[in-house]
């Protein structure tokens, strides 16, 4: 292995850090928007929809989409980054 | 034989063709292509392959239908079975396929290094994965039985035969071609009459957005679903009926629990590199994601076609002699029942149940109108302040999405291209499942606890004899459908949630867990699910006994958290793994040498 333990420690840190941060994200929308406070966001209309409801049964799984999309390229560039991409 | 029963044979028939021709051209010829298909498939057609994989008849036929019934709770379902797949990418995917090896319980046992641990993987995952393939069985036979028009039995034998020919010869290479092609034909069977049917009611072409539209009559199409159903006496469509705690239990249960079925992590073995792993869970879920965004709008709409045509424009019903062809052909195959509560003829839909559970049948027995003559009608009483009439319909869910062609008037060809998605559906799950089943048997067991001296040749010959066991057995099952296919979704996922995802991630995340740790809270969080779910599901446990009003479907996230909290609390006082299972540990959190998956 050419990289350092060091070296390896941070990326994995950085790793965890950049899951985290989405993780929240994914939280936010699917628990937070589709049902701890799917009833106070109905009250805002939304192309049609109450908001809530569309979180609940659309939205959040487009978001969730995007969500592996953005960890897969910002995984690729910390690979890159510490040097530990195939 | 009809234009449309020769239309549905062609469809089935050139898709079997197709999948028996695939599963010829890429057949297995050592374990490692039959575990995991040599470890070269591109990320697309992975993502392509889980999509089918993991989308079964469930997802297929009755998904559209729980929520038409249940309206906004659905969104756990919905949630559930997508929101995983981000746990999946960033939790566990890149790091099991970087540690390389070809099953769930490979990793249990060797990040663990006991076998005991490994036995209890082995064991859950083929009790997860048998429980979900009887309802895929079944599944093949009714859509066979309604299409075309052989028996229940005779449709689970040739649904047998079919996965037979290229889980058996193919392995993991076979099925993952084939689940690309079914992928395809099973996108198209939903997406095609979904696009119709929002068009036809919405005007609109995507149903994405056909569920937000305005109706002619100026009302958007989800408040007349709210008024149509408090009208009848039901609740509100876009109303939660479950607590918030239920829903989030339930929600994080299916999660956690996708997140850890072993059909679907195995899946991620197969490509050549950790950056695939990630990036073919991101396919995999936009590939979801065409069938699940629509679904809400094909419940949607169903729900609406319903209640307009069964109780016609002035809202009091239709005569049962003026119903259209798809009533008469789905209450010939019992998934429709009426029972003329009020005797005035006419069919009318409502809140309530129309008989004591499902219609019972007298034969072949007809009323003077034609109609079925039902044994079990309920005694029609109905809260007059709350709904105009009685109930007097059953409609099994599964045929929002069967009967949508017909409903909405489609082409025959559309009709023949739902039947084939169904089957497609149904068969790409079952594939995958007793693939999983046969690699536990074969690798698990026979290679890695009975007699490690086995040759390659040997385990393979064992692999292609346990799926043959397993497909009769899974047969068996589709054909004397046990109580227990209705509780699939409790205990398979219970099971997925509270056994293996904490192991997994604990074993990825912590180095210190240890083997104390990890099997202690595997026991506590089965056994905990486990018993629960008897309790509620088998013997009779009532609903104020359910603790906290979780109900067991959702009871996985608890003995989820359970399971984390044993094993950090047994890990904390017992010795700490040894120094080469930490350095594994280091090992497959740094994606460079990962190389294929290796033999061992």
């Amino acid at each position: 292995m050419s990289i350092s333990r060091e070296s390896a420690d941070a990326y994995w840190k950085e790793n965890v850090r950049i899951i985290l941060s989405y993780l929240v994200v994914w939280f936010v929308v699917s628990y937070g928007c589709g049902i701890l406070f799917v009833e106070q966001l109905n009250s805002i209309p939304f192309f049609g929809f109450e908001l809530g409801f569309w979180f609940a049964q659309q939205g959040s799984i487009f978001v969730f989409c995007g969500l592996i999309v953005a960890y897969a390229i910002s995984m690729n560039n910390l690979d890159e980054k510490y040097d530990v991409h195939e | 034989m009809d234009s449309q029963d020769i239309l549905n044979f062609t469809f089935i028939g050139a898709s079997f063709a197709l999948y028996i021709g695939i599963a010829i051209w890429a057949r297995a010829g050592s374990t490692k292509e039959f575990y995991i298909a040599g470890g070269g498939v591109p990320p697309i057609a992975n993502g392509m392959a889980t999509a089918a994989d993991w989308m079964s008849a469930a997802s297929f036929i009755s998904l559209a239908g729980i929520i038409s019934f249940i309206g906004r709770d659905g969104a756990a379902y919905l949630m559930g079975w997508t929101g995983g797949y981000v746990m999946l990418a960033m939790l566990l995917a890149p790091y099991l396929r970087k540690f390389g090896k070809f099953t769930v319980p490979d990793f249990v046992g060797d990040r663990y290094y006991s076998n005991f641990a490994r036995v209890i993987a082995v064991l859950c995952t083929i009790i997860i994965s048998f429980t979900y393939v009887a309802g895929q069985m079944r599944g093949v036979g009714i859509v066979f039985s309604r299409f075309l028009g052989v028996g229940i039995d005779q449709g689970v034998v040739i649904g047998m035969a079919i996965v037979f020919v290229y889980a058996v010869l193919g392995g993991m290479k076979g099925i993952t071609y084939t689940q690309v092609a079914q992928y395809c034909v099973l996108i198209m069977a939903f997406t095609v009459p979904a696009v119709f049917l929002s068009f036809q009611v919405t005007g609109h072409i995507l149903p994405q957005t056909g569920l937000g539209a305005t109706l002619e009559s100026g009302q958007s199409i989800l408040a007349t679903i709210d008024q149509l159903s408090t009208e009848l006496g039901f609740r509100e469509y876009t109303a939660g009926g479950k607590s918030t705690l239920d829903m989030f239990f339930l929600t994080a249960a299916l999660m956690c629990g996708t997140a850890g079925l072993p059909h679907v992590i195995v899946r991620f073995f197969t490509v050549p590199r950790v950056k695939d792993a990630r990036s073919s869970a991101g396919w995999a879920l936009m590939f979801i994601a065409i069938l699940y965004t629509s679904v809400p709008g094909v419940a949607a709409f169903g729900k609406y076609n319903l209640i307009t045509t069964v109780n016609g424009d002035d809202g009091r019903g239709v005569a049962y002699a003026t119903m259209p062809g798809w009533f008469k052909n789905w209450e010939n195959s019992g998934l429709i029942g009426w029972a003329d509560h009020n005797g005035d003829g006419r069919v009318q839909y409502a809140a309530g149940a129309a008989f004591q559970g499902k219609p019972e049948f007298d034969g072949e027995n007809r009323n003077t109108d034609g109609s079925r003559v039902t044994l079990n009608p309920s005694d029609g009483q109905f809260d007059a302040s709350k709904q105009p009439f009685a109930n007097e319909l059953y409609v099994d869910r599964d045929i929002m999405v069967l009967a949508n062609p017909e409903i909405a008037n489609l082409p025959g060809w559309v009709i023949a291209l739902v039947a084939a998605g169904a089957v497609a559906a149904a068969l790409s799950t079952a594939a995958g499942l007793l693939l999983v089943i046969s690699t536990a048997v074969s690798h698990d067991l026979m290679k890695k606890c009975v007699n490690p001296q086995i040759t390659d040749k040997q385990e393979l010959m064992y692999a292609r004899l346990a799926a043959i066991v397993a497909i009769f057995v899974a047969g068996y099952f589709g054909i004397n459908p046990p109580g227990f296919v209705a509780i699939v979704v409790a205990l398979a996922f219970g099971l997925a949630a509270s056994s293996f995802f904490p192991a997994i991630i604990l074993g990825i995340f912590s180095r210190r867990m240890n083997r104390e740790g990890a099997v202690a809270g595997m026991v506590v969080g089965i056994g905990s699910t486990l018993a629960y779910i008897i309790y509620f599901k088998f013997m009779g446990g009532t609903r104020d006994e359910l603790f906290m009003g979780i109900s067991p479907e959702g009871f996985g996230t608890v003995g989820m958290l359970l399971n984390f909290a044993t094993a950090f609390v047994v890990a904390a006082v017992t010795p700490p793994p040894p120094a080469e299972i930490q350095e594994i540990v280091h090992d497959i959190r740094i994606p460079r040498g990962a190389g294929v998956a290796q033999a061992h």
